[in-house]
Formats: structure tokens, C-alpha cells, sequence
């Protein structure tokens, strides 16, 4: 069993919701990245997402584009991710780990081996924001066999055909991006939301987690109440944008409002 | 004249041209390009839909432009005959206006009434910006802070047409940026948005869908060339920033196999500089704005910022047809400086009376080396995809002149 399918294995059986931060990996510098981690796993965090700094995020808002420039300027990239991830282990064998980027980086590296430096890195999962199943015929099987959970994406305007073949396909959860929109976006309906992961739960026996647009701790708790998981981004990496030159502030604004999170969600 | 039967037939029901082109977006975008396939495909066959397009292109765009013979040019290089399709004549000065005409009907026909694009020189920002404006639709054009600065006398047309134009700041704030923030756009406004895709890139069915628009280039060509010369040529010659000209002149001709088909990069200061936005000559093969082909990207797979002192060239992609062209052998891809842009520019200018856009300028530099390799009896079309007005300011910093 991957460590995803355990960890949310444990939290049904304990009847909580997952929560699961993203930062990304290098923002505002490497140094800061690791240290991060740590202090996000004890703030509450079962999972943690490292998005993979790109040079054209298509597919992210202001906050997370600007997470991406901060990294690369620090030559941040797809290979010294692994390696944070891999430092990161050193110290947390249980906290999942799912990278979240862009596919031309893993093209750049080639699959075979991106799936191999994952694996004993000690990555969990991937998620790869531009690659549809259409074109992942060779990719995902690579990450079934390293033992690498693939995660899609689902949308609010996603068939019943296309859910049930990412369900057929991912492995770990499937991730519902909560609103037609760049993350980090603010119209968020949430009723809409829990009828669209109600249907998708009729389909699937996959953990739903829920993100973009979970802004604080009242979204969160709401979207718990339907959601096995909630992911939020934009609102920890608009801390680290605020206190840049105070690393210790950033990871404590972020800790804070993950231990926020965590109460809502637990309450 | 569209039902010209082609035993090439890329790409594939995924968008596929070999190992390129494909669909690499986000999820939420998968929808709207299935409904747009799905357009694209019943009105390429609506008999209604097309008279209404030729109509348009004859009497908005005034189609079919001229094939000029350039005899001054051609005597003075002392080698073939070169001949220009003159898409610099055709309303708003470039061929990028015959494809959103097609983009636009088919948007009209989808029911949306906001239409958004990407933009370098401005050519196609201005081409939409004009069918927005003709069909009462909101238009919004996003446009490099840098291309924004460099193409002012195009932002200030749009801005007449009725278009807002949003100024890119992220990245390198050029044309792949604008493109990113049109995307991020479309994504927002899903249902109400038509994305006009200005070159022959992007998701399926965008290459195939341009490529089909431009393709009256190469379809007029064709008969042009038969009634003005009794023959076809013996090459093409087209710039290949993204590349929509290009196709839309080979596309017709890609069976005719003894027919030479040259796509001109931007070799900006020098392909060995690195600094220039030649991804065929100098790139490899990767993932960008929802199609494989060929990138200009460093070793982690990050794209590198370009090079061109044409806007319409500064990418660091091409559009996946092109790709398959060049590895397949069927066309061939060369560079051309800016230097040897603006050398053409002037040759071109001032031999012919004709000024050429910078990125056309670049087919020219190209077209110039080629004939004198060739006898006088041999033919060589170049397109002239845009007229140089727009220009003149960059070209007069260039060379210290103050207007």
C-alpha cells in the first residue's frame, strides 16, 4: 500500500479530513524549503505538495507565478526538488509527499528516469497540471511500476467519461479544481462544489481532495465537511511573498494558519 | 477548391503530427476544446459557413491578394525569379487577419460573444481586434510589457478598434507570456470566451484549425503562379516565428514533392550567440502552451528567454506542423540575423518600392541568399506575410534616426 492510500486509510478510520499545503519548492530560497516542511507536518499538515518551480505556469495565478520567478531565481529546478525532497526524508519517513508542476521538465529529464529519481527520493505522488490522460499512456505506467502515485486533475466541467478514466488511472486521490480559474482565483461556490464531489463520489472510491481558492480556515472546515482532503496554496504562499527576508516570520505565518486549518477541520 | 483530396492527412483525431502537436492543457480546458473540435469540424463542411468566409475574405479582406514579379530584385540578384504573395495588401497589412475572420465566424456561430488573443507585433491583436469590432464582440488583447513598448503605433489601433489591451508583466513579458496570460484568461471566462489563436500552435485543434484558415495562401498561390508563369515554383520561402504563414503558404504544396519548402527563423544576434528564436535550428524537442514540439529551453527543461528584433518572431516555440515538416525531410529550416533582416528590409524598399514587415524581411534575407544559387529560369515565392509600416520606429532606433 503507498503511503498516500495508508495515510488516507488512517484518516477515515479516525474520521478526519486530510489537509495538504503547497509550497513551492526553492520560494524565496532552497534553504527555506525543507525546514518548511517539517514545521507544516507538525502544524497539522498529512500530506504536503511541492510544486515544481516552472518558467510558464499557465496555469497558476499572480501568487504562484511569482513562488515560481522567486525559486528560478535561484536556479531552483526539477532535479534539486528531488533533492529537497530526498533531505526531507532523511528526517519524516510518514508524511506523503506529491510534487505538482508542469510536464515539460519531466519531458526535459526523460519519464523513465524522472520515475526512477522519484521513487528514491522518496516522492509519493505526481501531478502534472498540463498532462491529460489523452497523453499520459506512457508516463503513467512508468509511475505505477516505480511505485509513484499518479494524481489528476478533475474540473467542474469534466465528463462522467473523462472522471471515470482518471479514476481508472490515479492513484492516491484525485484533486477537484474547485472552480473554473487560475489558482489562488476568489469565486469559490461552495454548493456547487459539494454537489459536483457528491456526483464524483458516485463514480469513484478514490479520496476526493478539494483546492484553489481555500482562502482560511472557515473554506477549509466547509469543504471538510465533503471533501476527504483540502488543499491550500495560494493563501500559505502569499505569507512567504509578505515576509521574504524573514524566513522565520514566513514559516511561522504558515504554521499558524495551518494549525488554524487543522482546529476548523477537526472541530 | 477545399475539397482537394490530400493522402497527407496530419494530424491525427488527437491532433498529432508524429510525436508532436497533441492537447497539453489543464483539465478545465479539455471541454471547451472538444466543443471547439467539434465546431471546427461540422462548419469546415457547411457549405453555408464557407460561402460566408469566402464572402468576407473577398470583400472584407480583399482576397485574392497579388503574386507579384519581382524583376528589378530578381535581375540585380542575377539567379531565379522571385515572385512575392502579397499578404502585406490585405486589410489591417498582414495575413494574420485571414485567419481571425475564420476564428471569429466560427466564435459567432458558437454563440460566444467575447473573444480574447495573444499578441507579439500586434498584427494579430489588430487583425482581432478589427473582426471584434465588425461583429460587435468584447475583445481583449494580451500583449508583452515589452512588445507593448516596441509596437506602440498597433496598441494605439487596437485601442481605436475598440480593444483593450493588457500590458504582460510576468516572465519575459513577450509573446510566450501573453500567451500564458490569454490562456489563464480563457480558463477564467471559459463559457463566454472564444480564444483566437494567432499562429498554427497550441492545442488541437488550433494547428490544424489555423493551418486550414491560412491555407488560402498557398491554395490562391497555386493558381496565380499557373496563370502568370504557366508553372508552380520551384521553391517557397516563408518566416516561421510560430509559423501560420508558412503553413498556410506550404500546406497546398506539401505532396508536391519536387517543390522546395524553406521556413526562415530568427537567428536575432546569431544562432552561436544564443541570443536569437530559432527552436528548429538550435532547440529540441519538449512541452509548451499545449502542444509537443520544438523548444527553446535550458538544461531542467525551463524555457529560455529569446531573441528577435521582430516582435512576431520572439517565441520559443513553433507551431507542431513544422516540427513533423523538418523531421520528416519535407521542408527545410534556416535562419536568418537581424542584421540580414534589415538588410532586406532596405534592399526590398528601395528596389521594389515595397516595405516589408520586419518578420517578412526575414523570408526575404533567406530568399535573397537562395536565388543567385539558382539558374533564371527557376522560380522562387517568397510570402511577404506583412507590410513594414508598423516598424518604422524600431528600425529608425535601430539606426540612430530620430523622428
Amino acid at each position: 500500500m503507498s503511503r498516500l492510500t495508508s495515510t488516507f486509510e488512517a484518516l477515515r478510520q479516525a474520521q478526519r479530513k486530510a489537509l495538504i499545503p503547497f509550497i513551492t519548492a526553492g520560494d524565496p530560497e532552497p534553504g527555506f524549503t525543507v525546514p518548511t516542511m517539517h514545521a507544516m507536518a507538525e502544524a497539522g499538515a498529512d500530506i504536503i505538495e511541492l510544486g515544481v518551480p516552472f518558467s510558464d505556469p499557465m496555469a497558476d495565478g499572480p501568487v504562484i507565478q511569482k513562488a515560481s520567478e522567486r525559486a528560478l531565481v535561484h536556479h531552483m529546478s526539477l532535479r534539486k526538488t528531488l533533492d529537497l525532497v530526498a533531505e526531507f526524508r532523511r528526517t519524516d519517513q510518514t508524511t506523503p509527499v506529491v510534487l505538482m508542476g508542469y510536464l515539460n521538465p519531466v519531458e526535459c529529464m526523460g519519464y523513465q528516469a524522472f520515475a526512477d529519481r522519484a521513487k528514491d527520493a522518496g516522492v509519493d505522488g505526481v501531478l502534472t497540471v498540463d498532462m491529460p490522460p489523452e497523453e499520459a499512456g506512457e508516463f503513467v505506467p512508468m509511475l505505477h511500476r516505480a511505485g509513484v502515485d499518479p494524481i489528476f486533475l478533475l474540473a467542474p466541467n469534466s465528463s462522467d467519461a473523462r472522471i471515470e478514466r482518471m479514476a481508472a488511472l490515479g492513484r492516491g486521490y484525485l484533486y477537484y479544481v474547485s472552480l473554473k480559474g487560475v489558482t489562488g482565483a476568489s469565486h469559490l461556490d461552495l454548493g456547487d462544489v459539494e454537489s459536483k464531489i457528491a456526483h464524483i463520489k458516485s463514480l469513484t472510491g478514490l479520496p476526493i481532495g478539494v483546492g484553489f481558492g481555500v482562502k482560511n480556515a472557515e473554506i477549509a472546515a466547509a469543504i471538510g465537511r465533503f471533501a476527504d482532503a483540502v488543499v491550500v496554496g495560494s493563501a500559505l504562499v502569499e505569507k512567504i511573498a509578505a515576509a521574504q527576508d524573514r524566513p522565520e516570520q514566513a514559516r511561522k505565518d504558515i504554521a499558524d494558519l495551518l494549525a488554524a486549518m487543522r482546529r476548523a477541520l477537526d472541530s | 477548391m477545399r475539397d482537394e483530396i490530400q493522402s497527407y492527412n496530419l494530424p491525427d483525431d488527437c491532433g498529432h503530427f508524429g510525436p508532436y502537436g497533441g492537447i497539453f492543457v489543464a483539465e478545465t480546458l479539455m471541454e471547451p476544446l472538444e466543443a471547439l473540435k467539434a465546431a471546427y469540424h461540422r462548419y469546415m463542411k457547411d457549405p453555408e459557413f464557407l460561402a460566408e468566409l469566402d464572402h468576407d475574405l473577398n470583400h472584407y479582406v480583399g482576397r485574392p491578394s497579388p503574386i507579384y514579379h519581382a524583376e528589378r530584385l530578381s535581375r540585380e540578384l542575377g539567379g531565379a525569379q522571385i515572385y512575392f504573395k502579397r499578404e502585406d495588401l490585405n486589410h489591417t497589412g498582414a495575413h494574420k487577419v485571414n485567419n481571425t475572420v475564420g476564428q471569429a465566424l466560427l466564435a459567432k456561430r458558437m454563440g460566444k460573444r467575447r473573444v480574447i488573443a495573444e499578441t507579439g507585433a500586434g498584427q494579430h491583436g489588430v487583425a482581432t481586434a478589427t473582426v471584434a469590432a465588425r461583429l460587435g464582440m468584447e475583445c481583449v488583447v494580451y500583449m508583452g510589457a515589452v512588445d507593448v513598448e516596441r509596437q506602440a503605433l498597433n496598441v494605439f489601433r487596437m485601442k481605436l478598434l475598440g480593444a483593450t489591451v493588457v500590458a504582460v508583466d510576468s516572465g519575459s513579458k513577450t509573446l510566450k507570456d501573453a500567451l500564458n496570460e490569454a490562456m489563464r484568461d480563457w480558463v477564467t471566462n471559459v463559457d463566454e470566451t472564444f480564444y483566437i489563436i494567432g499562429t498554427a500552435a497550441g492545442p488541437h485543434p488550433y494547428p490544424a484549425m489555423v493551418r486550414d484558415f491560412q491555407a488560402v495562401i498557398g491554395r490562391e498561390a497555386r493558381g496565380q503562379m499557373l496563370g502568370l508563369a504557366g508553372r508552380l515554383p520551384d521553391a517557397l520561402v516563408a518566416c516561421v516565428g510560430g509559423g501560420s504563414n508558412a503553413i498556410g503558404l506550404f500546406y497546398p504544396f506539401i505532396e508536391d514533392r519536387d517543390i522546395a519548402m524553406y521556413g526562415v527563423e530568427a537567428a536575432g544576434d546569431g544562432i552561436e550567440t544564443g541570443r536569437h528564436s530559432a527552436p528548429l535550428s538550435a532547440g529540441r524537442p519538449g512541452v509548451l502552451h499545449g502542444n509537443r514540439t520544438y523548444l527553446m529551453e535550458d538544461e531542467d527543461g525551463e524555457i529560455i528567454e529569446t531573441h528577435s528584433i521582430s516582435a512576431g518572431l520572439d517565441y520559443p516555440g513553433v507551431g507542431p506542423e513544422h516540427a513533423w515538416l523538418k523531421d520528416s525531410g519535407r521542408a527545410t529550416y534556416v535562419s536568418a540575423t537581424d542584421a540580414e533582416a534589415l538588410e532586406a528590409f532596405h534592399i526590398l524598399t528601395r528596389l521594389e518600392g515595397i516595405i516589408p514587415a520586419l518578420e517578412s524581411s526575414h523570408a526575404v534575407a533567406y530568399a535573397l541568399k537562395l536565388a543567385p544559387t539558382l539558374s533564371s529560369d527557376k522560380i522562387v515565392l517568397v510570402n511577404l506575410s506583412g507590410r513594414g509600416d508598423k516598424d518604422i520606429h524600431t528600425i529608425a532606433t535601430r539606426e540612430g534616426i530620430v523622428l
